[in-house]
């Protein structure tokens, strides 16, 4: 695979609270907004905590899913009066760190997030983005406090509904199991240490060094499984299995148990094998999703550097 | 109840209740309340009407801890006899609706037992929470549940403490139980803290029938962990927290804390360590709707009560 150049990635954005309840974001925007932090070596960041009316309230989202605001359509849409306030917050944040797909935007965003379920550290990208793709494989080969996994959305650039979108590259990093509203060390400490290597990396690639290509794994939703419920309340009338429960990533064959009825009764899982993430993340009851199948893939990324000029 | 040195005569506990939802968010006991609300024949016992209730529908609704104000502090002389009606703040209203069907408060009229389900994200396991070191006849309860569960443990938390008793939705009851079980956080159902919360009322249950049915019980020694202090965590000028608990304090609730042992750590990684005079037992640390409240964790001291014998009147 030819080599690829890239502009320099001069510019980072570091987002925490688009999710006011996820701690780990809104306690790393806060630290480093504390320490005053704007610019290390090569690369300016800018820290923006996304939804703060969310944050105050510790809730997910005031009136709508921030993070799902973000697509092409839904950012041009005109703003009146009766605008939900996070669609309002999008388009601030579009102008602001973006617009998105225009050469204004960050270089790179980076958006902070917890999860309910089991997944240690993810990094979630859209399509073929090297550069997000080089700095999983470089945090994956640094970090050892917990697995570090890519998670592959294959969606064009116009659906990215989600805010990494809005810089010319980014990514997500995914951190669990943390509940709701509560602030783990360890998760803490997980995040920060990604957050270190990544600037690391950037002031590495800004400075001329080669990234070695290669193959690189990564997981990419398949299909959505909701909770079986009752046909008149639509309550859920079982709970994630005790065996699939905080078994992220292993893989499910036909037959394997994925939930027990409130009567006991076990729900099997069926069709072809395939990896389940986010396993009874908190969030998803209501978008009727229990949890996500994914398959794995194998990316081949090109080696990459800064442009020479 | 009347008691003669070591014994005590107790009534027939013939109206109990099960309270689902005080925290709209803790999905155990929503879950559990709703469906015995569809179907109670599994907490149907002989000599007993139980009823399970929803205390708080509209923050069950909203997937929320509450709406206006705590439900489960809400419980107060002033509160359950304020004026006001609709204007009041909506757990105060329902705090007054439960005091007029399962109380009065204090009163020869209230339930005899009432159980209020929770969930934590403390990893404090399956927890009987205790409002009197005096209440025999909770105490005989929590002994019987803990010999039927054993080996796997149930703890019992005493808060007694004058200054951190709260008013709570069960104090209604004649005998007010508190059931908290957890790791679980907010908003999620897990199965196997579902079917513990289950296994732990069906036990509570039994003991309720067999006693009613005129079994007696003897006197019994019941470990207990009395609630001493509330420990918040360290805060700046504008309050806002400057530490996290310490990872080596983080889910070890019950578990001895000794004084210089890390309690919390800064965000650039400096360890505050617990400057008490003792050991203590830790418990409720990190619960996230605590944050609010100024608490990153209880200290208790381990204590052995005596339960007098108890039979029914």
């Amino acid at each position: 695979m030819e080599h690829v150049s890239f502009s320099p990635l001069s510019r980072l954005a570091i987002c925490g609270g688009t999710h006011g309840n996820e701690m780990s974001g809104v306690y790393m925007v806060r630290e480093l907004q504390k320490q005053k932090v704007d610019r290390k070596g090569s690369v300016s960041i800018t820290t923006v905590l996304t939804n703060p009316r969310a944050v105050d309230a510790c809730r997910r989202y005031v009136d709508t899913d921030l993070n799902r605001c973000f697509t092409d359509d839904l950012l041009s849409a005109p703003i009146t009066d009766s605008t939900p306030y996070e669609l309002r917050r999008a388009c601030e944040l579009n102008a602001q760190l973006g617009p998105k797909g225009s050469r204004e935007a960050v270089d790179l965003l980076c958006d902070i997030h917890n999860t309910t379920a089991n997944m240690g550290i993810c990094v979630i990208f859209y399509s073929s983005n090297w550069i997000a793709l080089h700095i999983y494989k470089y945090l994956q080969s640094k970090i050892t406090s917990a697995p570090v996994r890519a998670i592959h959305l294959d969606t064009p650039s116009s659906e990215a509904y989600s805010l990494e979108s809005v810089g010319k590259h980014g990514f997500a990093i995914e951190v669990g199991p943390q509940p709701n509203g509560v602030l783990r060390a360890d998760i803490f400490n997980m995040v920060k240490e990604a957050v270190d290597l990544l600037i690391e990396w950037l002031q590495k690639f800004n400075s001329g060094s080669v990234f070695e290509g290669g193959k690189v794994e990564a997981f990419t939703p398949v299909r959505s499984v909701d909770y079986p419920r009752d046909p008149t309340t639509n309550g859920i009338t079982a709970a994630i299995h005790p065996e699939l429960q905080d078994n992220d990533y292993t893989l499910l064959h036909a037959g394997d148990p994925v939930f027990k009825s409130f009567s006991g009764e076990t729900v099997e899982h069926e069709g072809e094998d395939l990896y389940p993430i986010f396993v009874n993340e908190c969030a998803y009851y209501e978008k009727k999703i229990a949890f996500h199948l994914t398959k794995k893939i194998t990316l081949t990324l090109p080696s990459i550097s800064v442009k020479k000029d | 109840m009347s008691s003669c040195g070591n014994s005590a005569r107790v009534t027939e506990a013939r109206r109990v209740a099960i309270f689902g939802g005080t925290h709209g968010n803790e999905m155990s006991g929503v879950t559990l309340v709703n469906l015995w609300v569809k179907n109670a024949a599994e907490i149907q016992r002989k000599r007993v009407e139980t009823k399970p209730f929803i205390t708080n529908p509209k923050a069950v609704e909203k997937c929320s801890r509450y709406v206006d104000t705590d439900l489960n502090r809400a419980f107060t002389p002033e509160n359950l006899s304020a004026p006001g009606g609709d204007d009041l703040p909506y757990e105060v209203q329902q705090a007054q609706e439960i005091n007029r069907i399962f109380g009065p408060k204090g009163s020869p009229e209230a339930y005899d037992v009432v159980f209020d389900l929770h969930n934590t994200t403390s990893n404090m396991g399956c927890t009987l929470i205790l409002e009197s070191s005096k209440d025999h006849f909770n105490l005989q309860m929590m002994n019987y549940i803990k010999k039927a569960i054993a080996p796997a443990s149930c703890l019992v938390l005493l808060n007694e403490h004058p200054l951190l008793k709260y008013s709570t939705s069960r104090s209604v009851a004649k005998h007010p139980v508190g059931l908290e079980v957890g790791p679980q956080p907010q908003g999620v159902l897990r199965s196997n803290i579902f079917e513990a919360m289950r296994v732990i009322l069906k036990h509570a249950l039994d003991f309720i029938e067999l006693f009613n049915e005129g079994m007696e019980f003897p006197p019994c020694s019941v470990e207990v962990f009395r609630v001493l202090e509330r420990i918040d965590y360290p805060r700046d000028a504008n309050g806002n927290i400057i530490a996290m608990v310490h990872p080596n304090l983080q889910d070890c609730d019950w578990e001895p804390l000794n004084p210089g042992d890390p309690m919390f750590l800064t965000f650039d990684g400096k360890t505050i360590r617990y400057q008490g005079s003792g050991t203590v037992y830790p418990t409720f640390i990190n619960e996230a709707a605590y944050y609010e409240k100024q608490q990153a964790f209880v200290t208790t001291r381990r204590e052995a009560l005596v339960a007098s014998a108890i039979g029914k009147v």
